[in-house]
């Protein structure tokens, strides 16, 4: 449709990949997402981290044009993300959150069925596919039906046919849910050898420690934006209160004792944390007060927050 | 719209039809099986009609006239009666259909040129069969009443029926071109319900519209595949209908070929926008059965004349495509009509697959909401 989705001149050089203001999506009542405004530059990974149900998959939909906003407007690669919906579609590469290529086929002829919507062109269709197969690490298993593969390699299919048209925007949708560590691991250098290509990267997922792999992120909790920065920004400035990893017996009960003290903890693996105003002054106190209780505590040290530590407390504020 | 695209979905589609091959083999079993079935169950000739005989007369001539009846092939007399009673006794208890009774002068009256009586009852609890035994009955009556008086009582008129385009009267000529459109219409308009509903269900929708794949590409991908099988099954039930049922086809082939394409097209698109619509499987497929099923048996003229049914009936009928398809293969199978006589309802079913064609486009919003 001529006419339709033309690309704003202003933006199509521009440095900005995606750009959304006031971005909303409701389901009758239940307000998915709230007013989102953001801007990606380009060859950035962005992250947009929150928990489950947060709206971070219908905010990638409304980027991707799988689902149309409520209100707000906004650009990706430089289309109107109402009126270029299709154009944007030809110049993104999307990856769902459910594993949603077809299992009845095999790994190539998968590849083969992307490669022939998106028009990758005839001399370079080989290539891409070979580069694909190289790339998820299954050349030697191009023939096996997709169903039989285990989830890691699935995964690494799922974003290989996302980007056998070389999109200059990714999107991809809690890539590494349910993925084993390893994989999660071989998964992000994936993601990080095509940002250094140049390629711009979105991402949502709800693992926190995964967030360190951003170059900025943006914190979405019940639709709305709660914080957004580079991950050592936003541990510097929405993170004012000390934190104090303890490492101490009986863990449950200390972590109940001190919260009585009216000290926020909270169980990380074998430890506990401990968020305070002042960690000089809450040291002391602590090893007083589990000591009283023949809590043995081993050590108390002031670390560096981690951003779980910051989404906690984001949280709680909001 | 790009071929490129086109050719990828439909080569993606039959890889998937070819993985499944139970649904394959269902697709291609189906026509066989129904036209097996109706083909064989729907008949309305009437033959070897259960029959009592009471012959009272017991002359060459009653027994002549017996034997007469067995001949014709359409009565097979299962007792001869020894009394008025039995006929009754056989009549209800549903052993016989026809009861002939033959009076003791039979014989004699027609000897002295008089007018024999002949007692029929018949059956009527069946009014379709008891309408036709009655005219075989009469109908035999006069020729052998004709040939034992030499002639003699020549009606006034005498009137030479002669039946067009099924000259035996055979009612499986004019049921199986029929029955092929109903069947077509069922078997394609099922095989593509399932295609976007399957893809809804299993979650490859979500990918498939992420794409730049526009609507047209999608439909047009999905619905080659399935036109391939339904021509294939075309070509199976014309077979069928010729050497199996030997139903006479008098017509051009390749225009047989062109309209049964057209239609083909209409009625698979037919069962994509049901598939569209419906989004779930389970629900396309039987929406698809009882959308085409129940029109295309009951009111495009395959067994039920549309003369006779109720003018808003009829109006009706016009929007169903099997009716159309219906006149067009009865017209090439049984009367080898010529193009300008086909034109008619092959434009319909051109005009319907066009219409089908957009209104798929139109509903494959490439949305998930």
């Amino acid at each position: 449709m001529p006419g339709q989705g033309a690309r704003s001149s202003v933006l199509v050089n521009s440095t900005i990949a995606v750009s959304v203001r006031h971005l909303t999506r409701a389901f009758g009542d239940f307000i998915a997402v709230d007013h989102i405004s953001l801007e990606v530059a380009r060859g950035e990974i962005f992250g947009f981290l929150g928990p489950n149900g947060a709206g971070k998959s219908t905010t990638i939909k409304m980027l991707c044009g799988l689902l149309m906003p409520t209100r707000g407007s906004g650009t990706v690669d430089g289309y109107d993300i109402i009126t270029g919906s299709e154009e944007i579609k030809q110049n993104i590469g999307y990856m769902s959150q459910k594993f949603s290529l077809y299992d009845d086929l095999t790994v190539e002829e998968n590849i083969n069925f992307f490669s022939g919507v998106y028009t990758v062109p005839e001399p370079k269709k080989e290539a891409r596919k070979e580069w694909a197969l190289e790339m998820a690490g299954l050349s030697d298993k191009r023939g096996a039906l997709t169903k039989t593969l285990p989830g890691g390699y699935k995964q690494r299919l799922a974003l290989g046919c996302a980007i056998l048209h070389e999109p200059p925007i990714l999107f991809l949708d809690e890539p590494t849910s349910g993925v084993d560590p390893i994989s999660r691991r071989n998964f992000w250098n994936m993601i990080y050898e095509m940002a250094r290509a140049g390629t711009t990267v979105f991402v949502t997922t709800h693992y926190m420690d995964e967030a360190d792999y951003c170059d900025r992120l943006a914190l979405i909790y019940r639709g709305k934006i709660i914080a957004e920065g580079a991950p050592n920004e936003l541990r510097k400035n929405y993170m004012t209160r000390d934190v104090l990893e303890i490492e101490a017996d009986h863990l449950v009960e200390a972590m109940e004792i001190l919260e009585k003290q009216g000290i926020e903890t909270a169980v990380f693996g074998s430890l506990l944390h401990a968020t305070v105003e002042d960690a000089k002054a809450a040291v002391p106190v602590i090893y007083k007060t589990l000591g009283e209780s023949n809590i043995m505590v081993r050590r108390v040290d002031k670390i560096v927050p981690s951003l779980e530590d910051v989404f906690v407390t984001l949280i709680e504020k909001a | 719209m790009k071929l490129l695209r086109i050719k990828a979905i439909t080569k993606k589609e039959i890889l998937q039809i070819w993985r499944d091959p139970l649904s394959l083999a269902m697709a291609f079993l189906m026509p066989v099986l129904l036209l097996f079935i109706f083909g064989y169950a729907i008949t309305l000739d009437v033959n070897k009609l259960t029959t009592i005989v009471y012959d009272a007369d017991q002359s060459s001539i009653s027994r002549e006239l017996t034997a007469e009846l067995t001949a014709s092939g359409y009565f097979t007399i299962v007792r001869a009666a020894e009394n008025q009673r039995e006929i009754d006794t056989y009549l209800d208890a549903g052993k016989a259909r026809v009861a002939v009774s033959i009076p003791v002068d039979f014989a004699k009256t027609i000897a002295s040129g008089g007018m024999a009586q002949l007692q029929v009852l018949v059956d009527g609890s069946d009014s379709n069969t008891a309408t036709i035994a009655l005219g075989y009955l009469s109908a035999l009556m006069d020729i052998y009443g004709q040939r034992v008086t030499g002639g003699r009582s020549s009606p006034l008129i005498d009137s030479r029926v002669r039946v067009w385009y099924n000259p035996e009267l055979k009612s499986r000529n004019f049921i199986i071109p029929g029955l092929i459109a109903v069947i077509m219409m069922v078997i394609a308009a099922l095989l593509t319900s399932l295609t976007f509903a399957r893809e809804w269900e299993r979650g490859t929708m979500e990918q498939l519209i992420a794409t730049p794949a526009k609507p047209p590409e999608v439909v047009l991908g999905k619905l080659i595949p399935y036109f391939l099988i339904g021509s294939i099954d075309m070509i199976i039930s014309v077979l069928m209908a010729v050497f199996l049922f030997e139903v006479p086809l008098k017509g051009n082939v390749l225009i047989l070929a062109v309209i049964s394409s057209v239609f083909l097209f209409g009625a698979l698109g037919l069962g994509i926008v049901i598939s569209i619509v419906a989004k779930s499987q389970l629900v396309a497929s039987q929406v698809a059965m009882v959308a085409t099923f129940l029109p295309a048996f009951l009111l495009s003229g395959f067994m039920f004349a549309i003369s006779n049914m109720p003018l808003p009936l009829q109006w009706f009928s016009r929007l169903i495509p099997a009716r159309y398809f219906v006149t067009v293969l009865k017209g090439i199978f049984l009367k080898g009509n010529p193009v300008r006589i086909l034109v008619f309802d092959a434009i319909f079913l051109l005009f319907f697959a066009v219409i089908v064609f957009i209104v798929a486009n139109g509903k494959f919003r490439k949305k998930m909401v």
